[in-house]
């Protein structure tokens, strides 16, 4: 992609959080607060199977009894649970046969978030499943996918049609108990996407996922479960916004993914949730969980993450590297500005002989905003030659921000190696002075030099999210130099 | 076409340069000569626009507009282009990215659309033909792992692409074997034209056979000393500094 | 509340001697136990559950019938009769503390009439009142930190160092701290080194056994160097594997101060040094290193906090370490810049070896930065020896055990070649070789060699030749 000239950095277009439009769609929502009604209601709502609902009431329970983590290097306001809307659905007047009974306002939002369900379908040949506050909407190409046997539908589909499979896969990578959000996640969450490759099946087109948080007063509590059969590929994508406003909102997803013998599958996310204003009102919450397991001998995840939205990030896409051989890759790009926080990282619980992973992590602080990378790489006995490599960068725009950096390592056999190195820097004059002398202006200059601090990552991505990411670094860190 | 006029300028509170005079018209070589520390990188820096030096007195005008009052950048979309001694390391960003960027921002401050990307790779190629310079060049981040001989090559291939009206070569013999030497002067030599004008800062005569200049001077001190023909120079050689130095 | 449990009943042990035993002195003093005493009561003895203390289990070391000593013992063993510090050429001023009590009061430095004063603590507390109201525990925070405010509630004694401003230490000072009991001991010394404008002091502090017996030591040493002050400091660990050493370190420098401080850990039960660095004055410089060399059930845990509060200052940390058998080891860095310290120039980097499936590193390197004008850099590596060079030396004919000695001692010169005292550095190096061999245990004064290991290799390398 570096020799295709149109992938060149455009160049850097002006304006400051452009998915920040709300949607006037009549919307059918759950009260405000959390109980066990609450959650008997959603899963009602839902249809779901008794095994699910128990699986919703357990998770609560734990819940009940466990606290907030306050481990991270982040601070916010008390949330008050009660005080969030945990189900919001644009109301359906029936089933919809076709594209062409969607609600026109929707079909709008999702053309002013640049993913026209339509056009995706005829020119790109990505397949989109939409989800907006917490219910699929839509989801593209699915019929082309059945074809090869690739179930790629919303998490609530899957339940009604292929329950065994949700229910042999649920809450094992992620168990409902894994933490605090998890289990929230785990009593409350309400659509999501669903993806199983049969075995020996490369997934043809690149899968993705659209979230949006379109309703006031709402957390959105998705559940992504992606499950790699043997000798399988699949490459998924995920891109998130949120309407702009002045309270903050909550997100707690979890995303499972299980790769068995031989599987490769590619996680990547742009998340690019409202951050706030400049003064640090509103955003996002953004607590996640996101973990892998390569389950079966020379399976491979890998995780890319361009993080540039939300008021506050907490999350750590993970791999647990069950079988030998396996591989395990985290690529992230975690821009902060003004008042935004982001504690993010990776956890690599080696277990398997042979197996290797690499974190490359790139921070970028400016304004007065927060950025840590917290991680975790763990060789246990039994992952005898094992490798783990871990670069995690910071650059700092401006002395206001904190660019924060807090590895984990743990070996405890004597023939792995893990390796982990820091920088710390700021973008020097001289590469300022050496652009402006070419006739860049200082934006520009950041922007360009910023896209060359993260490249390494962005190289990771999918082509048609690379263009974009990059975009979305330079827009981020607009008027972060003055 | 550049006419620095009375220029003063200090860093810290130290005085550097102390009333530099200097006309330049199109189509000229001229070619600043002197011992170390005398001031000239940062003639060369105070021209281009660096904001580490303090300019207390004189003006620098070009093409009729006053450089002093301008950003860096304008200046360069103006036609300045200044060769670095020491060319700065950009990691992750491709000269084809860097270099098409700038490109782009110099059209548009001279109300030009950005230029297509198939036309811009050709003159990339065009311009690395012409210079000697092998492709693989482009791919690589700017100045990150090069040899002191190919960041030089990237400058003068900067300098091909965005065709300045006045290139300021800072010391750019500096570090460089006899062949690189060559590839540096052969670009400069394929880049003059009637229009536009070199500005050469070099510590050594050698450079200056290659690129032969219409007028040396000598600086020293802050102060143009001495300014004569490309025989200046050749004068210098024999004699050394001492002999300006004597007679300053 | 959560905390140690022992048979022993230790924490309740603790606190009904403080009530028992209060030294007749200053209501400030007082005043400061009595404060201390508070935090350790709240806190208790530090367990596995606080984040800082999750690899660092102190239940077993604590489960003895200990006895406190306060007073100095009776019995009249002099630390000369047990004990003999054996560097060649190594003239040093020494004080030797015998269980937590310095043993030869009374001795001068030939530089006293410079206004050198190098005492014990307790003659400090009588005779140096207003150094010790200026100074004392006021560098080493007792805060949440239950170990520190121990000691502090029951401090009697330990080495007290004042060099005046623009004075030059010429003779290196050394302290050796031992155990010698029938019975396991608990002791907490306490240190204070007091450092004018441009002086200069070299300081070596040796903890050594001298039997196999239990012992446990907290000990907390406070350094203030004020403008221009230099600080060589050097701690030398070779403890029995039933010891546990808790070394508590804290530096406060002001402007221009440079420090350069190493723990070079050889053998010990469990060892854990917490060294805090407070760069508190613009230029100011500290270099702080470690070296560890575990075998065995053997624990070694550094904690090392530096303090970048103000511009312009320097740091480096370097730790290297080989863990052999069952040995555990922890490495927790962790670099403050504050908002304000720009061009702060911080380095810190960990590297282990193993070299046995059943030894454990954990390794924190973090950086928590608030300025942009830095360049802080960190790395952490945990592996093994270099395979290549392994092949290289067996490919000249040396043994592979031989070989996989030689690339240790290699691994650790690195710390040792930074040692600045010609006489030291020999003896470290010559320590570090026996370690090596499995020689140096801390019967190496015995013949008996009852608790040495066994001998693998027989010959001494000669370095010169390699």
């Amino acid at each position: 992609m570096e020799n295709d000239p149109n992938n060149i950095l455009d160049e850097v277009t002006k304006g400051e959080y452009k998915y920040g439009f709300y949607t006037d769609i009549e919307m059918e929502t759950a009260p405000k607060g959390l109980s066990e009604d609450t959650i008997r209601f959603i899963s009602a709502k839902k249809n779901e199977p008794g095994w699910l609902l128990e699986f919703r009431l357990n998770a609560y329970r734990k819940w009940l009894g466990m606290t907030e983590p306050t481990w991270a290097h982040l601070h916010h306001p008390p949330i008050n649970y009660q005080d969030i809307i945990y189900y919001a659905a644009p109301k359906k007047k029936k089933e919809l046969a076709s594209l062409d009974e969607v609600d026109p306002e929707l079909i709008e939002t999702f053309n002013k978030l640049g993913i026209s369900l339509e056009e995706q379908k005829r020119l790109t040949g990505v397949a989109v499943d939409a989800v907006i506050d917490s219910v699929s909407v839509k989801t593209t190409f699915s019929e082309t996918l059945e074809k090869q046997g690739i179930i790629f539908c919303s998490f609530s589909e899957a339940v009604q049609k292929v329950p065994d499979l949700v229910k042999q896969y649920l809450g094992t990578v992620v168990p409902s108990d894994d933490n605090y959000f998890a289990a929230l996640n785990s009593a409350v969450f309400s659509d999501g996407s669903f993806c199983y490759i049969p075995k020996g099946v490369r997934c043809p087109i690149e899968l993705s996922t659209y979230f949006r948080i379109n309703a006031a007063n709402t957390g959105q509590f998705e559940r992504t479960l992606i499950i790699g059969d043997e000798g399988s590929y699949v490459s998924y994508m995920e891109g998130c916004t949120a309407p702009m406003r002045d309270e903050n909102q909550l997100h707690a997803a979890i995303v499972e993914i299980i790769a068995l013998k031989d599987a490769e599958v590619k996680y990547s996310t742009v998340q690019n949730w409202y951050p706030g204003n400049k003064q640090g009102e509103g955003g996002i919450y953004n607590f996640v969980t996101k973990r892998g397991i390569c389950k079966g001998n020379n399976s491979k995840i890998s995780w890319t993450q361009v993080e540039t939205g939300s008021a506050i990030t907490w999350k750590y896409p993970s791999v647990v590297l069950m079988g030998d051989n396996t591989v395990g890759e985290f690529y992230s790009v975690a821009v902060t500005n003004n008042y935004q926080q982001a504690d993010t990282g990776s956890k690599m619980i080696h277990l398997g002989r042979n197996s290797k992973s690499t974190i490359i992590s790139k921070g970028i602080s400016a304004g007065h905003s927060s950025n840590s990378y917290r991680g975790l790489v763990k060789m246990t006995k039994r992952a005898l030659n094992s490798r783990n490599f871990s670069q995690c960068d910071s650059l700092l725009l401006g002395d206001k921000c904190g660019a924060h950096t807090f590895p984990y390592i743990k070996t405890e056999n004597q023939s792995s190696i893990v390796e982990h190195e820091a920088t710390t820097s700021k973008i020097s004059d001289d590469q300022l002075f050496y652009c402006n002398q070419r006739g860049i202006s200082t934006e520009s200059a950041i922007g360009l030099i910023v896209n060359g601090y993260a490249r390494e990552v962005l190289k990771q991505l999918p082509m048609e999210f690379a263009v974009e990411a990059q975009k979305l670094l330079a827009i981020s860190l607009e008027g972060s130099v003055g | 076409m550049l006419s620095i006029k009375n220029l003063r300028a200090s860093i810290n509170g130290k005085e550097i340069l102390r009333g530099i005079n200097l006309e330049i018209r199109p189509g000229e070589v001229h070619a600043i000569m002197g011992p170390n520390g005398t001031g000239k990188s940062t003639l060369a820096s105070v021209i281009a626009g660096r904001d580490i030096f303090e300019v207390e007195e004189g003006e620098i005008i070009f093409r009729g507009k006053n450089l002093l009052e301008m950003p860096v950048e304008d200046r360069s979309s103006e036609g300045i282009f200044l060769s670095f001694q020491y060319p700065v390391e950009i990691p992750g960003v491709s000269i084809t990215n860097f270099m098409r960027t700038a490109v782009n921002e110099q059209r548009k401050y001279h109300g030009l659309d950005p230029m297509p990307a198939n036309e811009f790779l050709a003159k990339m190629e065009e311009k690395k033909r012409m210079l000697d310079i092998h492709a693989k060049l482009a791919n690589r981040s700017v100045n990150e792992g090069f040899s002191g001989g190919e960041k030089k090559k990237n400058e003068i291939f900067q300098m091909a692409m965005l065709e300045p009206a006045l290139a300021i070569l800072d010391e750019t013999d500096s570090g460089l074997d006899i062949d690189a030497l060559k590839v540096v002067a052969n670009g400069v030599n394929k880049l003059r034209r009637p229009d536009n004008a070199f500005l050469v800062i070099t510590h050594y005569q050698r450079l200056l056979d290659y690129i032969v200049p219409d007028i040396v001077h000598v600086l020293f001190d802050g102060r143009i000393v001495r300014s004569g023909g490309k025989e200046l120079a050749m004068e210098l050689e024999e004699k050394g500094y001492e002999w300006i130095k004597a007679e300053a | 509340m959560e905390g140690i449990t022992t048979n022993y009943n230790t924490k309740e042990t603790l606190i009904r001697l403080f009530g028992e035993n209060r030294p007749e002195e200053s209501p400030a003093m007082a005043n400061l136990r009595e404060q201390a005493m508070e935090v350790f009561v709240q806190n208790g003895f530090p367990h596995t559950k606080l984040e800082k203390w999750r690899n660092t289990d102190l239940s077993r070391s604590l489960n003895h019938a200990y006895t406190f000593p306060l007073e100095p013992a009776s019995d009249g063993t002099e630390p000369e009769d047990i004990f003999r510090c054996d560097v060649p050429g190594f003239n040093t001023f020494m004080v030797s503390l015998l269980n937590g009590r310095v043993t030869d009061a009374g001795k001068n430095l030939p530089q006293a009439a410079d206004g050198v004063i190098v005492c014990s603590m307790a003659e400090a507390f009588e005779k140096h009142t207003d150094l010790i109201e200026r100074h004392y525990a006021k560098y080493a925070g007792s805060g949440d930190n239950a170990m520190i405010a121990l000691n502090t509630a029951f401090a009697r004694d330990g080495v007290f160092i004042f060099v005046p401003d623009n004075v030059e230490v010429t003779e290196i000072v050394q302290t050796v701290n031992l155990i010698h009991s029938s019975e396991p001991v608990f002791v907490q010394p306490r240190n204070l080194v007091i450092m004018g404008r441009n002086s200069s002091l070299r300081l070596v502090m040796c903890d050594d056994s001298v039997d196999n017996n239990v012992g446990f030591i907290n000990s907390v040493s406070e350094f203030v160097l004020a403008e221009n002050a230099r600080l060589d400091h050097y701690k030398l660990q070779n403890k029995n594997d039933h010891s546990a050493l808790i070394n508590n370190s804290a530096f406060h420098l002001e402007a221009g101060a440079n420090l350069s401080t190493s723990a070079i850990s050889l053998n010990g039960g469990l060892i854990r040094n917490e060294t805090q660095v407070l760069l508190n004055g613009r230029g100011s410089h500290a270099d702080v290193l470690g070296a560890y060399l575990m075998d065995r059930h053997q624990h070694i845990d550094n904690q090392v906090f530096i303090d970048h509060a103000v511009s312009d200052c320097t740091s480096n940390e370097l730790f290297k370490g080989i863990l052999d058998d069952s040995a555990s080891g922890v490495f927790n860095g962790h670099i403050l810049v504050r908002k304000d310290a720009q061009r702060t120039n911080a380095y810190q980097n960990n590297k282990n070896i193993l070299i046995s499936d059943k030894a454990v590193i954990d390794t924190k390197p973090f950086l928590e930065i608030y300025a942009d004008d830095v360049k802080c850099s960190h790395g952490a590596t945990v592996g093994q020896l270099d395979a290549e060079a392994m092949f290289y030396l067996r490919s000249r004919g040396i043994s592979a055990s031989n070989a996989r000695m030689l690339l240790m001692y290699a691994f650790v010169a690195e710390i040792v070649n930074r040692i600045s005292i010609p006489e030291l550095r020999g003896r470290i190096d010559d320590l570090v070789k026996k370690r090596l061999r499995g020689e140096l245990s801390v019967c190496d004064q015995c013949v008996l060699h009852c608790n040495s290991r066994e001998q693998k290799i027989a010959f001494e390398i000669d370095m010169s030749k390699i």
